[in-house]
């Protein structure tokens, strides 16, 4: 996989280890971003995200592994790497009390810009984000979704090649969500790798290929379309109108069975069509039960319990 | 170069956006010195003194007359017998009594020595040794109109004569403003700075700022640059408030004064960002400035308490305070006008290295 | 009063032509609602909408410019202070005092609510079985997992019985399998008669309620259960509801 010879991979992260006293915050991580791909690391806090991305940047050291930008390690030569990363920290890093022209203006001075190509760019970055006309206005005074999309454009000032989000758009709504990830797709078309973390398993499908992060280690990884596949049984779902009732008789009934919620639904995994029958025999007949195909999230769930064949995945990656 | 600009122009930008912090880094010194220059003026005046006179004399009279007529005594009190001396201390009617026994007017004529008694309020130690040196100074006074009625002599086998160089009013005044410029301009750089660097780890944007191939010594000396200016405009007017409020001469050169006081200030910044650099939180930074700046240069840098009459480890420990230096430097330009102190002004330079180096060292471009 | 709780004998929120102006902003611009007791709402639209503003005037922390509304009977106007003893609230940023220990944190919001310390200490020991606690009811609040500092601020907020639960964003960032448990608690409290008020950004959580509104522009702009919002606009998931009923940013 990384072995390609002709492209350099924009980050490739091997064999991470990383703790903070006793805790273990990454188990032998690994993984790469190639060129024009957006990688995403979805998993709940704490599950090491942030520091994967801390030691991308060289902003941690990792007690053990290796990472290479370009090519290039960030622990040999710092500014080399810094040159090619772009990075958006989880909260909100730009100078509230500056306006969005100023911060532009401060982030390009620090990596060197030349002041046409700041010009040049910032009219460009602008016009891309949409946020021409609030140059003037202060950070402070912008929604949730623009100053997202100001720290992105900040990230972008000195045209890097690799871009590191952590987070970058919890707490916005849907809205700015899908313009921020439209974002982002359109700089993958570029060329930038991109390495992005959400919590939020509805956002994996904008990425071309995922990463489930679970208690510091990769539980699955696949392309968001495949990923599904990695979920151990079947699944099927119920509909009703009492669905109180039905769920309470069910785990009455069979105590093992995961019987999840969800407003008026249950999603149930099983084994076999013999357990499939078993169940709709045990619901009343206008009840509706029908096979579903797993979500992302279902998919989590199930491997968060498996980590075996996890560890089987990243040795095989690795090795 | 460019970056380092960038920070400073950046943190230009806080100060302006902020005109309240800016208000209160201005204001602050001024309101501190003049408050601090009415309230530490060692000088008293009007020093009220009761009368306890069991003798009721042209003596006694003429001698509570002599004391008046200095001008900084006031017979506040007249009192009848000792038993009211204690409660009319408690109710603050005066600083001292002076008390005539009744054989007053006979003992001066018939004793080769006459007492009278005085009571001071040792509550209040430093005015109580200022009464007493007054009082002194009039017994003598009043001692000597005798000698020359008596014995018709002209002069006193020996008489001391003091001269006092420099400050001939011994104003305090003089000696206290340079020593609050000093303490004042410690305080409020280091104070300045100390949240510069902690600020922005509470707020996330180092960890943005880290990841820029910026340097620490180009944060560090960016962030110097435009709290200098503000430390600077607040020197300027403290030392304005000092001639044209309190009337302390300038007897050296304003040059030397603004020469020697920058490098004072760079002390006080870098120690400012050497406490911010090591600190999480603003609020620790805060509290460790005002810990490390006030105290030490209130107490031990010869501002109040004269560095020769501390113990000696305390003498020691001025040693490695920067105001003590200062304070000698800016006293000796601004009342002896001696302008160079290449010994003094080496240690201060010398500090001002030490200290910005080590906040270099100490600010750590990585988050582990 | 009695009459109207006996008029809101199953209604737990009536919002009536609420409004909500700052100077010339409209944040809120009459808005109708009804939500019956024991729903689980989702009160959903994009940043600036006017959720918050209307979740604050329905909590009786801020006044209403117009219309008016009654939460679990109670006239958010006239008496606020009454409205917040009938409510609890649960924010994504748990109010939670991370150097007191989990049955520190349930004693002072009981005792905020003005309980008896004997009916504190009894409801905390159902509330400790319950949010699955018991044995870390002497932990210190700031060492616990995130998962469980969320079911203990959901433990905190229903302390006091309230009738109406406001949940603010309540499961960002936890992983699914804490979230599917907050869920099956916020289940529970809903079978047993709590009305549940949530607002969130992500529309996977928008399918764990009864139904949902989306605001926009401070307007309630499409109300109705998730699968029939889905059918109606023709769509497979509430993400692409959203986005056809909601107005693009104009910049």
């Amino acid at each position: 996989m990384f072995q390609t010879g002709k492209t350099k991979v924009a980050l490739l992260l091997e064999a991470l280890e990383k703790s903070y006293g006793k805790i273990k915050a990454l188990h032998h991580l690994s993984l790469s971003v190639e060129p024009g791909q957006i990688v995403g690391l979805i998993g709940p806090d704490g599950s090491g995200k942030t520091t994967a991305m801390r030691i991308a940047t060289g902003l941690l050291t990792p007690d053990n592994g290796s990472v290479r930008i370009l090519d290039i390690d960030p622990f040999i030569r710092p500014r080399q790497a810094k040159e090619l990363i772009g990075y958006m920290p989880q909260r909100f890093s730009l100078y509230p009390d500056l306006t969005v022209s100023e911060n532009l203006r401060f982030f390009s001075d620090l990596y060197l810009v030349t002041k046409h190509d700041r010009i040049e760019r910032q009219e460009r970055l602008m016009k891309f984000s949409r946020l021409g006309p609030f140059t003037n206005r202060r950070a402070s005074k912008l929604s949730g979704g623009m100053k997202q999309k100001l720290a992105l454009m900040c990230a972008l000032i000195h045209t890097p090649s690799l871009l590191i989000l952590d987070e970058p758009t919890t707490g916005v709504d849907p809205v700015s969500r899908q313009e921020f990830w439209n974002i982002l797709r359109e700089l993958a078309e570029q060329g930038i790798g991109i390495l992005v973390s959400t919590p939020y398993m509805d956002e994996a499908s904008l990425c071309d290929n995922i990463l489930m992060m679970y208690e510091g280690r990769i539980i699955g990884t696949g392309k968001p379309e495949d990923i599904t596949t990695l979920f151990p049984d079947k699944l099927l779902e119920i509909r009703d109108i009492d669905i109180t009732e039905i769920k309470r008789k069910l785990q009455m009934k069979y105590p093992t069975l995961s019987v999840q919620r969800f407003g008026d639904k249950l999603h149930i995994p099983y084994s076999d069509e013999e357990q499939f029958e078993t169940i709709k025999s045990a619901v009343p007949d206008r009840t509706q039960v029908n096979p579903i195909k797993p979500g992302i999230e279902d998919t989590f769930v199930a491997l968060m319990s498996k980590p075996n064949i996890t560890a089987d995945y990243i040795s095989e990656e690795s090795g | 170069m460019k970056r380092i600009l960038a920070i400073a122009r950046k943190e230009f930008l806080h100060i302006l956006r902020d005109p309240r912090s800016l208000a209160v880094s201005i204001l602050m010194p001024l309101m501190m010195v003049l408050l601090y220059g009415f309230a530490i003026d060692m000088d008293l005046k009007n020093i009220r003194v009761g009368v306890l006179d069991f003798n009721r004399s042209a003596e006694s009279r003429s001698f509570i007359n002599e004391m008046v007529s200095s001008g900084f005594i006031v017979e506040s009190a007249r009192l009848s017998n000792r038993k009211e001396i204690e409660p009319g201390f408690r109710q603050n009617k005066y600083r001292a009594v002076i008390i005539f026994p009744a054989d007053f007017s006979l003992s001066l004529v018939k004793d080769p020595v006459t007492q009278i008694q005085i009571i001071l309020d040792g509550a209040d130690g430093t005015s109580a040794a200022t009464v007493a040196n007054y009082l002194n100074a009039v017994t003598s006074r009043i001692n000597l109109s005798y000698a020359k009625e008596d014995f018709g002599l002209d002069i006193l086998p020996i008489e001391t004569r003091t001269r006092v160089l420099f400050n001939p009013e011994l104003r305090s005044a003089h000696f206290i403003v340079p020593g609050l410029a000093a303490l004042i301009m410690m305080m409020i750089c280091a104070l300045l700075t100390s949240i510069a660097i902690a600020r922005e780890k509470e707020t996330g944007t180092m960890e943005q700022i880290l990841t820029t191939p910026v340097v620490a010594p180009q944060v560090i000396i960016g962030k110097i640059f435009p709290y200098m200016v503000i430390a600077a405009l607040d020197a300027t007017l403290i030392f304005l408030v000092g001639k044209f409020v309190f009337g302390v001469p300038m007897n050296g050169s304003w040059f030397a004064l603004a020469g020697y006081s920058l490098i004072f200030i760079l002390i006080a910044l870098s120690l400012g960002l050497l406490i911010s650099s090591v600190a999480k939180t603003q609020q620790v930074a805060l509290i460790a400035a005002l810990m490390i700046t006030l105290l030490p240069t209130l107490l031990l840098s010869g501002f109040i308490f004269p560095i020769a009459s501390m113990p000696a480890v305390l003498q020691y420990v001025s040693r490695v305070i920067p105001a003590t230096y200062y304070l000698e430097i800016i006293r000796g330009i601004i009342l002896k006008g001696v302008n160079w102190y290449p010994r003094m002004g080496g240690i201060l330079t010398g500090m001002s290295l030490f200290l910005i180096i080590l906040a270099i060292k100490r600010f750590k471009t990585r988050l582990d | 009063m009695a009459s109207l709780e006996q008029n809101t004998d199953n209604t737990a929120v009536l919002i009536q032509n609420l409004t909500r102006k700052f100077g010339k902003f409209v944040a809120v611009d009459n808005i109708n609602l009804t939500v019956s007791r024991g729903e689980i709402f989702g009160f959903l639209g994009a940043n600036g909408a006017g959720k918050t503003t209307a979740i604050r005037m329905l909590c009786g922390i801020l006044r209403s410019s117009g219309g008016n509304a009654w939460v679990a009977g109670i006239d958010i106007n006239k008496k606020p202070e009454l409205v917040k003893r009938k409510i609890g609230y649960m924010s994504q940023k748990f109010s939670l005092y991370n150097d007191l220990t989990i049955s520190e944190n349930l004693t002072f919001y009981g005792g905020i609510y003005g309980l008896k310390r004997k009916v504190i200490s009894q409801r905390s020991r159902d509330l400790l079985d319950r949010l699955k606690l018991v044995g870390f009811r002497n932990r210190m609040t700031g060492a616990l997992p995130l998962g469980y500092k969320q079911r203990l601020a959901l433990g905190c907020s229903v302390l006091h019985r309230p009738r109406v639960l406001f949940l603010d964003e309540p499961t960002g960032g936890v992983d699914p399998v804490a979230r599917r448990e907050f869920w099956d608690l916020i289940y529970e409290l809903s079978d047993q008669g709590t009305t549940i008020f949530v607002t969130t950004h992500y529309m996977d959580e928008a399918e764990y309620c009864n139904r949902v509104s989306i605001m926009d522009q401070g307007r309630i702009i499409a109300l109705g259960k998730p699968t029939e919002l889905k059918q109606e606009h023709n769509v497979k998931t509430m993400q692409e509801v959203f986005f056809d009923v909601v107005q693009p940013v104009i910049t």
